[in-house]
């Protein structure tokens, strides 16, 4: 944990209210996100008991698996929920825009994405493991599926996969998504309950904010988010129902158990939408936008692949996937890290902190500075930069500044509080640098040596050349009747 | 048999092993002539008149072999691959048969071509029949993914004992996996290839008599080494006399036994704890003041700045301990940067003074034997009391991953054995 965050929390303790540790928001809030608060059956890994989803806050769709023990009602399950979900999906994959590109034909891309909204980090799992169980099932050979639950379970695949990647917001988890902008006088973990998150976020009119995590502990007023549920509420409700369908699976016995889900469900229903709201009053960063685009690239490509035909997504990463995706997931946490810190000065001030970056007021500018001679002349504007944090930075290290993209600077000097810097890059390709390039003495500038430059990584082999070090080429996946026929928890 | 002896055996089983595999694997300890072995198995195989590819981790690592080979080798052809922005040191530009280029057909055709991993896995299209992986343990495996395709048959070398790859995201989705990104080269080589033959070097030729042991116990508890030279081959000695300060008597200890434990008052504080971060940098500023002069198998030295280093876990505290006025030379870095680098006399920040909580980080068996493990003559730790407390409050917690192989040593047995040696070589300062 950063300091800054530490001491947000400490002052949260003091004043029993969450407090704010960035200005912006940092990710993505769709004017029309899909819900879904998935519950599961305790003790198993991925038998769903019901789920409540939708897009609009009043009418939640909730849908029940009577008996989550039985396979072919969880499977109709899933079907029930791909009328819900692959609608939603598919609306988005109609309108494209062409982008343009410097190197190679320019493509279609799709203006929106879909936006999925869970809980908690445990439903994305949950998430990932409901695709896991449905993606490889078939809609003939042995315990056929409707068609729908196989597209079904690589779509809940793909958002799964999609919400490791740092700065993603194709599907969030609320108390993540809360949690990255406010920190609470409770632990990480008392963080992962909505209820209580919320509650340090936004109590009720006359409530601190500890006092009204402390009500939410109780499950009989804010039952669990799920997917895991109450003990009590399985043992004394739940229970009873799902024996009373079993013994006679009556309309009225569907019924009882759907009540009863309801009463669970429905409370995180509503803190969900709450959420939403609280995260869109938030003004969104400036890069926000940069990344819902390459999660609408990501986005259309996944649709791509599906109505191409592809088949589903392996079961484990072959080593090239691995090492794919590995090289993917670190280019998107550093660029991710980059620009929350250019979005946000308080961010950044983490930054200032450990000595990586520094704000300070401009004393001192030679703007028409040069270096070399003849043709080799080139325009190298110095400021000083008057600053009181404690910069860590080394002669010669290469610093960006927020305040202006494309700019660039090395550190000369440093002395006592002054750091010179020599401005390397975006001032125009006059004699003179363009207006407004270099900052001017009195402005207030922010430098720091985090950069958002991107360095590709060199080819990776394809799977079929996989060398022998990693084993060799892996087996080509063919459907095949076994699929069905994998054991299941 | 000599100790000599026991090592020249070894090579010659690796060189003899070498045509007969697809891969050869060293496990060298720290100072067990890694470097040595890797110059020598290139003039062997440049005898043969086959070209011979050279991985290696980083510039600098790139840049020793480099000047190494150049120096055993003065007949042999040498290239060295750069990227973009390399300037290329003096030391590399003093041999007349080093060539240095960014792409491989303007280095003419050297018989030994040395590059940085990252480096080679822009070089397609041509394949080399022998390569040799340096820091093969150091080298995360998606990386050799990358360049395997490169050579038919490899000689890898490297410390087991050092700090592993890591990665800036959670690598849990493919733990388990034989080919897991995240794993070092090694591991997943021999995971998909168990027949390789694996050698260990037997004999740390750094390491004093007073320290192989202990190392060679706590960080290799299955495949220990022992020391090249007895403890009548090293001392250290100081031509200035002390005062009896604390500082004085934890150099004056460490002179002695090889060892000192530098311990200040148990307590909670901040990772730039002010009050260690003083003593390091008083100990090295005091051990130069003392004009010590190092006797070894190698003849006797003065012990100058550059011959000394002080080692931290973290950046901000290599940051702190340079603000607080060391000379210049004296290197101050993080354990990972440490790697595969020697001094005379290293003073290490025990990774776990003063921390209310032992993370995993902290308690990676490879970051304190890095630390521990780069000197010829004295190690002296700097430490808050009470880190042995803190080791049974936090016993290691991560979960059991399936599929994934047991690894030896446990950090947190490592590290008790590490302290229980130190406890014998106990200063505190008086106050």
């Amino acid at each position: 944990m950063s300091a800054l965050t530490a001491l947000a929390q400490l002052r949260a303790v003091r004043d029993g209210s969450a407090q704010r540790i960035t200005t912006v928001r940092h990710c993505h809030i769709a004017p029309r996100p899909l819900v879904f608060i998935p519950l599961k059956l305790a003790g198993e890994a991925a038998a769903p008991l019901g789920a409540m989803v939708g897009t609009d806050p009043h009418y939640p769709r909730l849908l029940v698996v009577p008996q989550p023990r039985n396979r072919d009602l969880r499977f109709a399950f899933a079907a029930d929920l791909a009328e819900v979900f692959l609608p939603y999906i598919e609306g988005f994959e109609k309108t494209t825009e062409t982008v343009e590109r410097k190197t190679g034909d320019p493509y279609e891309r799709c203006l929106d994405a879909p936006q999925i909204l869970v809980p908690n980090r445990s439903a994305v799992s949950f998430t990932g493991m409901l695709g896991r169980s449905t993606r490889f099932r078939r809609a003939d050979g042995p315990y056929p599926v409707h068609p729908s639950v196989p597209l079904l379970g690589r779509w809940l695949t793909y958002f799964a996969d999609r919400s490791q990647q740092p700065g993603s917001s194709l599907l969030l988890a609320a108390t993540e998504a809360l949690g990255l902008h406010w920190a609470t006088g409770q632990s990480g973990l008392e963080d992962a309950n909505l209820a209580a998150l919320l509650g340090w976020i936004a109590p009720p009119a006359g409530m601190s904010g500890r006092r009204a995590a402390e009500e939410a502990e109780d499950p009989l007023l804010w039952p669990p988010a799920g997917p895991a549920t109450d003990p009590g509420f399985d043992n004394e409700v739940l229970g009873p129902a799902v024996r009373a369908y079993e013994e006679a699976p009556t309309e009225r016995a569907v019924e009882r158990v759907t009540q009863a889900l309801r009463t669970q469900l429905e409370p995180t229903w509503k803190l969900m939408w709450r959420a939403v709201e609280e995260l869109r009053a938030l003004p969104e960063g400036a890069r926000v936008k940069d990344r819902w685009e390459i999660d609408r690239g990501s986005f259309t490509r996944f649709v791509e692949r599906i109505t191409e035909g592809g088949p589903p997504q392996a079961r484990r990463d072959g080593a090239v996937g691995a090492a794919a995706r590995l090289a993917g997931l670190e280019r998107a946490r550093a660029s991710y890290d980059v620009q929350r810190a250019h979005d946000d000065p308080l961010v950044m001030a983490e930054y200032r902190l450990t000595g990586e970056a520094f704000a300070g007021t401009v004393t001192a500018a030679d703007p028409e500075h040069t270096e070399g001679e003849g043709r080799s002349r080139k325009l190298r504007p110095l400021i000083t930069v008057e600053t009181d944090d404690p910069v860590r930075l080394a002669l010669g290290t290469t610093v960006g500044s927020p305040d202006r993209r494309g700019h660039a600077a090395e550190i000369v000097e440093i002395a006592d509080g002054e750091i010179t810097l020599k401005i390397t890059k975006g001032m125009g390709r006059g004699k003179t640098p363009a207006p407004g390039a270099v900052p001017e003495p009195g402005e207030r500038v922010t430098y720091t040596s985090l950069t958002d430059d991107f360095q590709s990584s060199a080819s990776l082999p394809d799977p079929e050349q996989t060398p022998w070090t990693h084993g060799g080429p892996p087996e080509e996946y063919v459907p095949s009747d076994d699929d069905a026929q994998e054991e299941w928890s | 048999m000599t100790p000599q002896q026991e090592a020249a055996a070894v090579v010659s089983a690796v060189l003899a092993d070498l045509p007969r595999n697809r891969g050869v694997v060293v496990d060298s300890p720290p100072g067990a002539g890694k470097s040595t072995l890797v110059v020598k198995a290139a003039g062997h195989i440049a005898e043969t008149g086959e070209p011979l590819m050279i991985v290696a981790q980083t510039n600098e690592q790139v840049d020793d072999l480099v000047e190494r080979l150049a120096l055993e080798h003065p007949d042999l052809p040498i290239g060295r691959l750069s990227a973009g922005g390399y300037i290329t040191p003096g030391r590399i530009l003093a041999h007349s048969n080093v060539s240095v280029a960014g792409k491989l057909p303007d280095l003419g055709d050297p018989a030994v071509v040395v590059a940085t991993a990252d480096k080679w896995a822009w070089i397609g299209d041509r394949t080399w029949p022998w390569a040799i992986v340096d820091e093969a343990y150091q080298m995360r495996s998606d990386k050799l993914l990358r360049i395997a395709s490169l050579f038919e048959r490899s000689l890898f070398v490297g410390d087991p004992g050092q700090l592993d790859p890591f990665s800036i995201v959670d690598g849990d989705r493919w733990a388990g996996l034989s080919w897991d990104p995240v794993q070092s080269a090694v591991s997943v080589l021999l995971r998909h290839n168990p027949d390789l033959p694996v050698h260990r070097l037997p004999v740390s030729w750094r390491l004093p008599a007073s320290a192989a042991p202990v190392v060679s116990e706590a960080f290799y508890p299955f495949t220990g080494f022992r020391a090249g030279t007895s403890h009548a081959d090293r001392s250290l000695e100081f031509t200035v006399n002390g005062m009896r300060t604390s500082y004085d008597r934890a150099l004056e200890e460490a002179a002695t036994s090889g060892w000192a434990l530098y311990e200040l008052p148990s307590r909670h504080t901040v990772r730039t704890d002010a009050e260690a971060v003083q003593a390091a940098a008083v100990l090295a500023v005091r051990l130069l003041q003392r004009g010590p002069v190092a006797h070894s198998e190698r003849g006797s030295h003065p012990v100058t700045a550059a011959r000394i280093a002080i080692g931290a876990a973290h950046r901000d505290q290599v940051a702190a301990i340079r603000a607080a006025g060391v000379p210049e030379e004296i290197t101050v870095d993080t354990a990972n940067r440490l790697q595969g680098r020697e001094y005379d006399v290293t003073i290490v920040l025990h990774p776990l003074s003063g921390r209310r909580d032992a993370t995993a980080f902290h308690l990676e068996s490879g970051r304190l034997c890095v630390l521990t493990s780069r000197h010829r003559h004295a190690c002296i730790v700097v430490a808050r009391a009470g880190i042995p407390e803190l080791l049974d409050a936090h016993p290691s917690a991560e979960p059991v991953q399936l599929g994934v192989p047991v690894k030896f040593p446990d950090g947190w047995e490592a590290n008790q054995a590490v302290l229980a040696h130190l406890s014998k070589h106990r200063v505190t300062p008086v106050g």
